[in-house]
């Protein structure tokens, strides 16, 4: 401490300051109990933060002592923008959540609104949905196997695989819904096309190879040596923790919770189907991959159960209202199991065609929370394949 | 699960002099809700967590609303009668009213142990200016870690007992909580085809009409 | 002051048959540089899925050579602003652009990189990059689909190719004036400061007729 430049404190102000304000990358800090550390900035921009996450990483050697995330990098205003506008126009908001899985987030929402307004929905819609919604995990679960082994550093082969599969499933989407990614499908009270015989063969006909390309896969990434040696006991998180933080989904299974909407709440029809709930022992990166591999495999089950016992009739509520839609006062919180966990629309309203609250409680958001928890005293390196595994979408980060 | 008034019941008994009152959700979902005071909010969210009988050991969702103050007026008409009994007018009394404004976080609770819920509780703040601060729950259930920052940069609540109260979404340099109901955006509209709504007020501050030709 | 076209195509096919091969210094230059643009490994939010599955074996971006995606800004000629910039993003991405070596081009693809687009309304969003950058390619859409995306680059191909190596309507690059670095806004206490750069960007003028 005979350097008055670094001993002042305000030679270093707090990193929470510095962490928003400096363009400066990396930078020494000094610590009482650790001494000299290096801070990194990693991120908005950075090939591993799966889109514009940044996170302050104080380093001792390579092992990171502290970690902090920082947010709001693609802060869109979607609360705000949907407090301004009509029930039926946050809709197409909410594709754009999470980008990768639009439908889910649809019926998220379309679920809050129908309990907001007391709407029920045709049997053959809440077919459609979870046929939806299930093909929107197995997209959801490839991509992330892809984008995870890109940060084990396997430059794109595993995420050309899960690319080649998602398109044919997004080609359905777009026959369906007109679009490939922004499917704006699902109604207050149903959904906005009936699917024809056609299109549910095709899905059939998909459904039923799927297993195989999982099977190929699989072969090609579970037992790679890479992958137990980076995964295997790294980033581990205490069922304990996992429930006190809030972690939904297949982060919170592979924890050992067995704590899945589908079955606790059992919306939709879901209380109709045979499949079973994947549940890890370790908590750690691998077990999360494996979460993810196995809930394809149910979803598989699923799928075929709906396909095979999908009731002909109308897909949507006659009744239902969609322009000039005003529902009575009062306030609903609804939720569904989302691929990334739990994804719940909170809505007030006080008579008018506007919500008076708008807000969307997104999984990866709160997954995010123990982040520094996984990462201390690890390196770099596993830190990116913790956030990996954690799988977040930006979008729906900061909403 | 026992119903809200049960566990309000249950709460006043633990919790004597505690405010707690039950909210009534009049909409179709039927999600009722608990008021709870500030001054004993954090004791009675560990009960609710650590009782065996609710466990609600998940807070799912934490989130802000904002209730600006409210100008009712009350209208009473009183006829004014002659001898005869006949009504001459209607006298009209008009007064105004004002209900304060005051900020609100909403907690969603569930139990991932007994897999029930949910069980919503509200705390309120005094006003939206001065009295902002509510007991952080983030002590009590961590996934109210980042959502309750959120709701201090956008609604401006102040969370007592946080240990990490900073801006999240917005730069820290921010000054406003751009999600409050009287919030104004910086104005950087442009020139829009088909302006509509409010962007149609913006429009025509931006681009005034021209003044009518003047005829000779 | 270099002659335009010295020589017709006739000739130079004629030449070609003969086994010799005529070019200028620009055409083989814009030509070579055309066809290897790389782009910045740059994501933002929807849109730079779509850019990915652009990358992937059904659209193959490598067929028009701009597959070698680089994590880093220093070794890219083409950024892609795959998204919502937000004003929070908004210094970064100019830091990103500034990084850049010339020469450079820059594609806004989807409506939020051009306009702000369906969150235009936000308080938060940055209403198009061109407020900041100067942009090449404009690409529609929400998201734009890959074919779209593959458009766009085949038509910032056919600007490259275009452009001149000398003179007064040189490519930027060459001009010992041309400004590659951009101004970086900086946070303020409502707004980014200042909110667009003048020099770029200036609001539309009335579009009403007299």
């Amino acid at each position: 401490m005979t350097d008055p430049e670094i001993a002042s404190p305000s030679a270093f102000p707090e990193p929470s300051v510095l962490a928003t304000h400096s363009a400066a990358t990396v930078r020494p800090v000094h610590d009482e109990f650790h001494g000299d550390l290096l801070e990194v900035s990693m991120g908005p921009q950075h090939p591993s933060t799966h889109g514009v996450f940044r996170m302050v990483v104080t380093l001792d050697g390579e092992v990171i002592v502290k970690l902090k995330p920082v947010f709001g990098y693609l802060h869109r205003n979607h609360e705000k923008l949907g407090e301004n506008t009509t029930y039926l126009g946050s809709m197409p908001y909410t594709d754009r959540l999470d980008y990768l899985c639009s439908m889910t987030n649809n019926w998220a929402y379309a679920l809050a609104v129908e309990k907001l307004a007391g709407q029920p929905v045709p049997e053959r819609a809440e077919y459609v949905r979870v046929i939806l919604a299930e093909m929107t995990r197995l997209v959801n679960h490839m991509c992330l196997v892809g984008f995870l082994f890109n940060d084990l550093g396997t430059s794109f082969t595993p995420l050309l695989y899960a690319f080649r599969e998602r398109e044919k499933f997004i080609d359905l989407f777009e026959s369906l819904s007109g679009s490939r990614m922004m499917c704006n499908f699902q109604r207050f009270g149903g959904c906005r096309a009936n699917p024809s015989p056609e299109w549910l063969g095709a899905v059939s006909k998909l459904v039923d190879g799927f297993p195989k390309f999982l099977d190929e896969y699989e072969q090609l990434l579970t037992g790679n040596e890479i992958l137990l040696a980076r995964t295997q006991g790294v980033g581990c998180l205490s069922p304990e923790l996992a429930v006190q933080a809030g972690i939904t989904g297949p982060m919170l299974r592979a924890s050992g919770v067995g704590y899945d909407i589908r079955k606790a709440d059992g919306y939709g029809i879901y209380p109709r189907f045979d499949f079973r709930v994947p549940i890890g022992a370790h908590g750690d990166t691998y077990d999360r991959y494996m979460m993810r591999i196995l809930e394809m495999r149910e979803s598989v089950k699923i799928l075929q159960q709906a396909l095979r016992d999908i009731p002909a009739g109308p897909v949507m509520d006659p009744k239902s209202r969609l322009r000039n839609f005003r529902p009575k006062p009062g306030e609903a919180y609804g939720r569904i199991e989302g691929p990334k966990g739990e994804i719940g629309f909170y809505l007030i309203s006080d008579g008018s065609p506007n919500p008076l609250r708008y807000r969307v409680r997104a999984p990866s958001f709160v997954n995010l929370t123990v982040i520094e928890d996984m990462c201390l005293g690890r390196t770099v390196a596993d830190s990116v394949v913790i956030l990996g595994s954690v799988d977040i979408v930006l979008g729906e980060v900061d909403r | 699960m026992e119903n809200l008034e049960q566990i309000r019941d249950r709460l006043l008994a633990r919790f004597p002099g505690a405010e707690v009152t039950l909210i009534n959700n009049p909409g179709p979902s039927a999600q009722h809700s608990l008021l709870l005071g500030l001054a004993q909010a954090r004791e009675i969210a560990l009960f609710l967590r650590d009782d065996p009988a609710l466990r609600l050991d998940y807070c799912s969702n934490a989130t802000g609303i904002d209730w600006p103050a409210k100008e009712f007026t009350d209208v009473v008409r009183t006829p004014v009668k002659d001898a005869a009994g006949a009504t001459l007018r209607i006298l009209e009394e008009k007064t105004k009213r004002v209900t304060p404004g005051f900020l609100e976080v909403v907690y969603h609770l569930y139990s991932m142990e007994k897999k029930h819920g949910p069980v919503v509780i509200r705390l309120r703040t005094g006003n939206r200016t001065d009295q902002v601060t509510v007991p952080s729950l983030t002590p009590v259930w961590r996934s109210c870690d980042f959502q309750e920052r959120e709701i201090f940069d956008l609604y401006g609540v102040n969370f007592e007992g946080h240990h990490d109260l900073r801006r999240i979404l917005m730069w820290d340099g921010f000054k406003d909580h751009p999600m409050r109901k009287d919030y104004v955006a910086p104005d950087d509209y442009e020139w829009e085809p088909t302006p509509h709504g409010a962007v149609l007020e913006k429009a025509k501050a931006h681009y005034p009409a021209p003044p009518p030709a003047t005829v000779p | 002051m270099t002659p335009e076209a010295p020589i017709t195509d006739n000739e130079r096919e004629e030449l070609r048959r003969q086994g010799i091969m005529l070019t200028s210094l620009q055409e083989i230059y814009n030509w070579g540089r055309s066809n290897s643009v790389w782009p910045l490994q740059f994501g933002l939010a929807c849109c730079a899925i779509e850019m990915i599955a652009t990358a992937t074996a059904r659209f193959d971006i490598a067929r028009f050579g701009a597959e070698v995606f680089r994590p880093s800004p220093r070794q890219a000629d083409l950024m892609i602003v795959s998204g919502t910039v937000t004003k929070k993003m908004a210094p970064q991405v100019i830091r990103l652009w500034n990084q850049m070596p010339e020469p450079k081009y820059c594609i806004a693809m989807g409506a939020c990189a051009i306009s702000g687009g369906p969150f235009k309304q936000g308080y938060n969003v940055l209403k198009g990059i061109d407020r900041f950058i100067p942009v090449d390619i404009y690409i529609p859409g929400c998201p734009p689909r890959p074919e779209a995306l593959l458009n766009g680059l085949i038509e910032l191909q056919k600007k490259i190719r275009g452009e001149k190596l000398t003179g007064p309507n040189a490519a930027r690059h060459l001009r010992p004036d041309g400004p590659g670095e951009r101004l970086v806004p900086e946070f303020g206490e409502h707004d980014l400061n200042p909110p667009h750069d003048p020099e770029v960007w200036q609001a539309p003028s009335l579009p009403r007729k007299t």
